[in-house]
């Protein structure tokens, strides 16, 4: 079996195989301020009156915060009143992004199926765990019952091989597979991330690799666990070795340069040379892909005792409060500010298009996230372009894309 | 009226997501396709259908997105394939929708189609196709109105 359908089978009791469906047990289950409110209005109309379990079930409030308007006040409002009335844990405002947080306080771990309401779940295969993005309607029923349906997926395995060159990051990978494999390249399916050039990855890495499965249309996505350091003992589930894949795909990425996707798809994706010198209005670094603290250093390392280029702005929304204390305590705030750039409260940011920094008509963004859709950051008459958080930083410095290896 | 768009129909181009954040599921539908096709809002009648290519409503996981189309009075979205997360929600929410595969359907053709048997005929073109048969538990999300009704009635989910 893959790792999927070891997860599965050992959820369900028995062997599983692709197109199974199967009725399973979940680990944990999530829901954000864009996909709770009408989860919590559908668990009532279930006729819900307690959820399955009180430590497996976690509101964030992450992706309007604070919140710009009192309709979403209220909403927010909404999410407190049940997490207290059924004394379930909810993150407040600035704790973070839902995906970061679930990681960082353990709500996930490897071997769990884990069931997220945003499309970003399968960022916990970087953890070895199974994790689904589903709608509010799905996630009121597993927090009423403790259980998903899902048809086992077939698994495709990309392989890459060799080395990541100095500067090249996971972000510039995960952006030549999107590209590589387009947006409905594992519809449906479950991804299985395995080679040289991941198992040297950190944790931060792995999730920024599993977290774009979604641009590819993927159910989940899983980096096997080899190679992987978590601050507590685990089991690693691999793969058997007659385990039946639908694809294989190999790379050689010990050559790859920085990658960018151009607007409007994430999977429009070539060389930094395609793009190279494209004139940027805004820079923003942050989001479930890339707000951690290794990729606010990679900025730092760029940007140290520079300013960026006048007329451009640089918003960084920090991943979680734990990564901006973090990147406050050694420095790396100091160096990002001292450049020129304004952080925002820990969340989504302007990724979701909702507030905080919404891109003007005939606008250019370059952006760590993972979706550059016309209209996603608000304003569907400005251009997003995609690429690492290196590469955000030198283009914030120039006004213009450009390669981080062009920055001396 | 039949509305026609292509492949890798984003759900923020269904429903942008400033706009998602709401109760207020009418207001949805002044929305819908906004950044697609601006004028769909205005023309779009009960009964309508959408027709679009491979992978339609991929990108977020908002349900306001199935919701959106089913408030603005549209009766079925054909596509060739849709975006698994889409695709559970729109049962979910009771939205019907068929994957046909490839087709040639054209704006304003003239269609009839059938959701028990997944028939789907282009009287404009005289073609048929048909849909890809749901699994069962779908089926009986369907039939019971939506995930909210099913649960209702059987408290868990049961395999038949």
């Amino acid at each position: 079996m893959t790792i999927s359908e070891k997860i599965i089978a050992a959820h369900v009791g028995y062997k599983v195989s692709p197109g199974d469906l199967v009725i399973s047990p979940v680990d944990g289950v999530m829901a954000t301020d864009t996909t709770a409110p009408l989860a919590l209005k559908a668990f009532e109309a279930m006729g819900g009156k307690g959820v399955f379990d009180k430590e497996k079930v976690i509101l964030v409030l992450d992706h309007a915060v604070p919140p710009p308007n009192e309709r979403i006040a209220n909403l927010h409002s909404l999410m407190r009143k049940f997490a207290n009335e059924q004394n379930i844990k909810l993150f407040e405002i600035g704790e973070g992004i839902c995906h970061q947080v679930m990681v960082e306080h353990h709500y996930v771990k490897p071997g769990d199926i884990f069931i997220g309401a945003d499309s970003h779940t399968p960022t916990y295969g970087a953890l070895n765990a199974f994790a689904c993005g589903v709608g509010s309607t799905d996630l009121a029923a597993t927090m009423l019952t403790g259980k998903i349906w899902l048809k086992v997926p077939e698994s495709i395995k990309i392989v890459c091989n060799g080395k990541l060159q100095e500067g090249v990051s996971a972000k510039d990978l995960i952006l030549h597979l999107v590209g590589q494999l387009t947006i409905s390249g594992a519809t449906y399916q479950a991804i299985e991330f395995e080679g040289e050039a991941f198992e040297g990855m950190t944790l931060a890495s792995r999730m920024t690799i599993a977290n774009m499965v979604a641009e590819m249309g993927g159910k989940t996505g899983i980096v096997n666990p080899k190679g992987l350091v978590l601050d507590y003992d685990f089991e690693p589930i691999y793969p058997d070795s007659d385990a039946v894949y639908k694809q294989i795909y190999e790379f050689d990425v010990s050559d790859l340069e920085p990658q960018v996707a151009a607007p409007p798809s994430p999977d429009k994706v070539e060389n930094i040379s395609a793009t190279e010198g494209t004139k940027i209005d805004y820079a923003f670094i942050g989001t479930c892909c890339n707000g951690r603290l290794e990729d606010l250093r990679a900025a730092a390392d760029v940007l140290k005792g520079k300013r960026i280029k006048e007329g451009v702005r640089f918003m960084i929304a920090p991943a979680s409060k734990s990564t901006m204390l973090d990147a406050m305590n050694d420095g790396t705030l100091q160096i990002l500010i001292e450049a020129g750039a304004s952080i925002i409260t820990p969340g989504c940011g302007p990724c979701v298009g909702t507030h905080q920094g919404v891109p003007g008509d005939d606008e250019v963004v370059i952006s760590a996230a993972n979706r550059n859709f016309r209209g996603r950051m608000g304003n569907p008459n400005s251009n997003i372009y995609l690429a690492a958080p290196a590469t955000v930083a030198a283009s914030a410095l120039t006004g213009k894309i450009t390669s981080p290896k062009n920055i001396s | 009226m039949v509305y026609v768009y292509g492949d890798n129909i984003d759900t923020d181009r269904i429903i942008p997501g400033k706009y998602t954040k709401t109760l207020d599921l009418s207001t949805l539908a002044d929305h819908v396709l906004e950044d697609l096709d601006p004028s769909f809002s205005k023309n779009v009648q009960d009964g309508d259908i959408i027709v679009a290519g491979e992978n339609f409503g991929c990108g977020s996981s908002r349900e306001q997105a199935p919701i959106a189309i089913k408030q603005s009075g549209v009766a079925v979205v054909i596509a060739e394939d849709f975006a698994r997360i889409f695709f559970r929600n729109a049962i979910n929410i009771g939205l019907p929708v068929l994957e046909i595969g490839k087709h040639n359907i054209k704006i304003g053709a003239e269609i009839k189609y059938d959701l028990k048997t997944g028939e789907v005929h282009d009287l404009s073109a005289d073609k048929k196709y048909t849909a890809v048969k749901l699994p069962q538990i779908m089926i009986d999300i369907l039939n019971e109105g939506g995930l909210v009704a099913y649960l209702k009635k059987n408290k868990t989910y049961k395999v038949s």
